[in-house]
């Protein structure tokens, strides 16, 4: 039986500088923190990334590490506007395909099937058809319309943070929402799971439980257990998101820079040591579920 | 509208014009994206439309709407379905839904934007949010718009910088459609109610809010404006709107939408 753990440091090591990721979650929601973690301690650059972005695409931006975003928003949600997003995109630092949410989805579920691209009306008549040069119009061999090709978005590895997981690969996302987390880790060749609970593969005998499976362990390429952390996104309904915290890395973005923040939480620390400046793990399960 | 109360905000005003919208819509997703329109979709479904649906924001279908801001810890919401995005997503190409967005900038064609402004698309200056669901929304199902400040900035001279909705700009449109294809409805702002019924759907002016005077309105657009035959006063909300209202905003979120919070009536 396979036992697929690792750690965060195997998983950075199983990447590549120019490879297309995938990053799960949605906003300040979810987020695989840890593992981006790890990667802006990492000297890998020139990454292609897509995502429905949060401060993972804020603090790769920040750091460096992205040559390409696919997006369609960049967002903290009660902080609307990511400041390290912004400041990489008024700099003109990044390359990017900019979509709809919904093409995201279509564009990770043609290449989860093998199919080169999925038509759709999405993008007619917008600045996304314009701008993105990837994007084709086509013809339908059924009707007189023309419609757009979403392209497969093809990962070289996706990275999701999920409530609980077994070693086998297994992996429960217990929250309101699985967003698209499905379609990442089926569009990817590899897909590593950050989970806040490691648990014995029994714990899925339950069908209340099972049915918060969203993908079969096949899927799973490797299971890092890290409690907290998708810290400071939301990780509901184990934790909110850490409101203080994203005040405060959003201000760094006028006062000190991103150096400021990461040498004060990342540069140069463990996961454990960065849990431990947060508050510790007692603090991170107690942060409030938001309320929308 | 019978019971038309004398005190009421400006905020509750365009909450109450943005509900009557939907009167009409039948049994259509709801979505009010802000304050203002989100206390707007849920008074339609309390009163003009009570067949709309409607989400908690987050990943549930909802019976009732949920009151804005925090909740009494005994409150139950009341859930129909599950709806988590990708299931929002299928609704959107359904057709089966009417969003009240709030576009950064808005063009004579209905065309809107709320990605960045300025600059080139490698290099906005001013980067918002992106283009989100609005590129999804415009050319699947109908589309209103709330715009809290009537500005020649919003309301721009020449096309959005980035246009994130289709509108009704024959350059734009696509092989196989006709403008009747694309479903724009309203704008409703602190100065007028608005629609896209002029000469080639031309944005036309249906109601001025009290006080305020077409030149006002034409003033603080970039572009020309049609008139409707009959140009009304946009209908004070009544008493039994405005206790709805209070109900669905415990916490008076609306007071602090608008600059000063201005009163309804502003002659």
């Amino acid at each position: 039986m396979k036992d697929k753990t690792m750690t965060a440091t195997d998983v950075v090591a199983q990447l590549e500088s120019g490879m297309t990721l995938g990053i799960g979650g949605w906003g300040p929601r979810r987020k695989p923190m840890a593992l981006v973690r790890e990667i802006l301690r990492s000297d890998l650059t020139d990454l292609t990334v897509v995502a429905y972005g949060g401060p993972d695409v804020g603090m790769l931006c920040a750091a460096g590490k992205v040559k390409k975003l696919i997006f369609a928003f960049v967002t903290l949600d009660f902080i609307p506007l990511e400041p390290y997003f912004r400041q990489a995109r008024q700099a003109g630092a990044i390359d990017v395909m900019e979509i709809d949410e919904g093409m995201m989805m279509l564009g990770l579920r043609a290449a989860a099937m093998g199919a080169p691209f999925i038509p759709t009306r999405v993008g007619l008549g917008t600045d996304v058809i314009r701008f993105s040069k990837d994007l084709a119009l086509i013809d339908s061999p059924y009707d007189d319309k023309e419609w757009v090709a979403m392209p497969a978005l093809k990962l070289d590895a996706a990275l999701i943070h999920v409530d609980r997981a077994s070693s086998r690969g297994v992996c429960q996302i217990k929250g309101p929402d699985h967003y698209m987390d499905d379609s990442f880790a089926r569009a990817a060749d590899a897909t590593y799971v950050s989970c806040d609970e490691l648990v014995d593969n029994s714990y899925f005998a339950d069908e209340s439980e099972a049915r918060f499976v969203f993908w079969e362990r096949a899927v799973t390429t490797g299971v890092v257990h890290i409690p907290g952390g998708a810290h400071p996104s939301s990780c509901n309904p184990l934790y909110g998101f850490d409101v203080p915290h994203f005040q405060e890395y959003n201000a760094s973005a006028k006062d000190g820079g991103f150096a400021s923040y990461a040498d004060k939480y990342i540069n140069g620390k463990s996961e454990d040591e960065y849990r431990e400046a947060v508050g510790g793990l007692d603090a991170i399960r107690a942060l409030p579920l938001p309320v929308y | 509208m019978s019971n038309a109360a004398s005190d009421y905000s400006l905020a509750e005003l365009m909450i109450c014009a943005n509900a009557a919208i939907y009167e009409n819509d039948g049994e259509v997703l709801v979505t009010g994206i802000g304050v203002l329109p989100r206390i707007a979709a849920s008074l339609a479904m309390k009163t003009c439309n009570t067949e709309i649906m409607m989400t908690d924001s987050e990943s549930w279908m909802l019976a009732e709407p949920n009151p804005l801001g925090p909740r009494p810890a005994d409150f139950v919401q009341q859930n129909e379905n599950w709806m988590g995005f990708a299931r929002i997503f299928e609704n959107v190409w359904s057709g089966r839904r009417h969003i009240t967005g709030g576009p950064t900038q808005l063009d004579r064609f209905g065309q809107s934007n709320i990605s960045a402004i300025g600059g080139t698309h490698q290099q906005p200056k001013v980067q918002m949010l992106g283009a989100r669901g609005f590129p999804g929304n415009s050319i699947s199902h109908l589309n209103s718009f709330l715009v809290p400040a009537h500005s020649t900035r919003v309301f721009v001279e020449g096309e959005c910088d980035f246009v994130c909705t289709i509108g009704y700009n024959p350059e734009r449109l696509p092989r196989g459609y006709s403008m009747d294809d694309i479903g724009l409805r309203h704008i409703i702002t602190d100065l007028c109610v608005m629609d896209f019924g002029g000469p080639d759907h031309q944005v036309r002016v249906v109601s001025l809010h009290p006080g305020i005077t077409a030149e006002q309105v034409q003033e603080n657009t970039g572009f020309a404006l049609a008139w409707a035959d009959d140009v009304v006063t946009t209908a004070a909300p009544t008493a039994e709107q405005l206790s709805i209202i209070a109900a669905m905003d415990p916490h008076n979120q609306r007071s602090k939408q608008l600059r000063d919070n201005p009163p309804g009536d502003r002659s």
